[in-house]
């Protein structure tokens, strides 16, 4: 009779620890495709914003013969763009990318004097491409921080919370837009 | 939204697209046996029916999606003379963290879109250049997320599994009725069914058709709401979409290209006489109006409230 009742309890513990281990595996697995998901998010961010640096020079190619006496909005363009793709730390990239925004939102305006300008086939293509390319921006960043969400909330959650810091997952930080960055830029010409 | 209601209710979804497709498969067979039975071969109009409905769900498996585009005279989307179009797609891609769909163009001044194809990485979407002369790229990025939620939802298989479904117990009634306007059900070979037996056949008959098509309007109404509040999630602008679809609803237009079959895939139904005097279980889609007061009426977590400028997004 005792025999029995060790037996089972031990069958019992095994049955359990089974359980426990399978848990532990599905956990760590959906984590770790809740990170992937995460940092694929974030490489999305990178690649657009490389698209952005690769259409400015062409932008002030077309725009500079137009506006011989606006230089100084096309140098600082260039110059914002030097900037950024230099920049060094999520701080500073932060803000050279608002600087950069902040400079092609100028030239935008600047361009709106210029009917000319406005009526150009090329420039009128590059404006619709960087606005593409800053809605994607906004769009990676917008999903990225959606995956953080996703991936702390995980985290932090019961019961998962007990086993992912066994399992060397930390939360992770979201993506702050300061409120200048936020303001719509305007580069609809139509 | 909340993320996990959303993907606990894309999960719900799935799982009664599935319960749809086989209640329909189930209804082909049974109308198959009926009209079997009025000719004297309950086995063999069985036997026919899943042979027809095997045919079909392969054909549409695999060309489903060119057989729609070629119906609505669709063209693929060129970089040259799509770039709006292109551009938005990648942006509503990128929102939604989906592979990026084929665009096609339907050269058409009415303002209308669908989407189709398998999977998430088999879809295209579709846009009539009217879309895009009607509406802001605001409203524009609605309607393009509304159909990637469709995609997102695994809507745009059934949707197409379903409407060739229908529309092959459609057709079987059609050539069932023609055969009785000829010949009449012959005497004949009908000898040794029973009386009551022919009277259901004849009821089985005759409801089936009615029947594939309520279930599929009443499954295709759910969809439209879910795929306008993944759009909202998407765009975190609900006011866009609300006035696009305004827009759509308010033009006078006729989409030629639209018919019987592919109207229920569009983001609004575009054969305007059929919804306004269809009934109300035979919709495909919610009213306009109701979608428009859900989407005004959406509170989003993380700041944007409808009616307000779109946050930080180039218009």
């Amino acid at each position: 009779m005792l025999g029995l009742g060790i037996g089972v309890v031990l069958l019992a513990i095994l049955g359990l620890l089974v359980l426990l281990v399978g848990w532990g595996i599905l956990t760590y697995n959906a984590l770790v495709a809740l990170r992937n998901q995460l940092q694929n998010a974030w490489a999305q961010i990178d690649v657009q914003l490389k698209r952005r640096y690769d259409l400015i020079p062409n932008l002030v190619e077309v725009v500079k013969d137009y506006m011989q006496y606006e230089q100084e909005v096309l140098t600082k363009v260039t110059e914002a763009r030097a900037a950024a793709v230099s920049a060094q730390g999520p701080a500073e990239q932060a803000r050279a990318e608002n600087a950069l925004t902040g400079a092609l939102r100028q030239l935008f305006a600047v361009v709106e004097n210029y009917p000319e300008l406005k009526a150009n086939e090329n420039v009128m293509r590059l404006q619709e491409e960087l606005t593409g390319t800053e809605n994607r921006i906004a769009f990676a960043r917008q999903f990225y921080n959606d995956s953080v969400m996703r991936f702390n909330t995980r985290l932090q959650t019961f019961p998962t919370n007990v086993i992912a810091g066994l399992l060397g997952f930390t939360p992770q930080e979201f993506f702050e837009t300061d409120d200048a960055e936020r303001e719509p830029v305007k580069v609809d010409l139509r | 939204m909340e993320t996990r209601g959303l993907y606990g209710e894309i999960a719900a979804n799935r799982r009664r697209s599935l319960l749809l497709v086989f209640s329909l498969s189930a209804l082909l067979g049974a109308f198959g046996a009926a009209l079997g039975t009025l000719y004297g071969h309950s086995g063999a109009g069985l036997v026919v029916a899943i042979a027809v409905a095997i045919a079909l769900l392969l054909t549409t498996w695999y060309g489903g999606a060119s057989m729609t585009l070629a119906a609505s005279s669709a063209r693929p989307a060129e970089p040259a003379r799509d770039q709006v179009r292109l551009n938005v797609v990648q942006e509503m891609a990128i929102a939604a963290g989906m592979p990026v769909p084929e665009v096609y163009v339907i050269e058409d001044s009415a303002p209308n879109a669908f989407a189709t194809g398998r999977d998430p990485d088999h879809a295209v979407v579709a846009v009539t250049t009217g879309l895009q002369e009607k509406l802001d790229r605001d409203e524009l990025q609605g309607v393009i997320a509304h159909e990637l939620a469709h995609v997102r939802n695994y809507d745009i298989r059934y949707t197409t599994l379903v409407a060739v479904t229908v529309g092959a117990i459609v057709l079987l009634a059609d050539f069932a009725l023609r055969r009785m306007w000829w010949s009449g059900p012959t005497r004949s070979r009908n000898r040794d069914a029973s009386g009551p037996l022919i009277l259901i056949a004849v009821l089985v008959a005759v409801l089936a058709p009615l029947s594939a098509r309520l279930l599929q309007a009443a499954v295709s109404r759910k969809r439209e709401t879910l795929a306008d509040l993944g759009s909202a999630q998407m765009t975190r602008y609900p006011e866009a979409l609300a006035r696009a679809l305004e827009k759509i609803e308010a033009d006078p237009e006729v989409l030629e290209a639209a018919n019987r079959a592919t109207a229920p895939l569009y983001i609004v139904n575009p054969i305007k006489s059929f919804e306004k005097r269809a009934a109300g279980l035979l919709r495909s889609h919610p009213p306009t109006e109701e979608r428009v007061r859900l989407l005004r009426g959406l509170v989003l977590p993380g700041g944007a409230q409808p009616g307000q400028e779109s946050p930080d997004r180039v218009s």
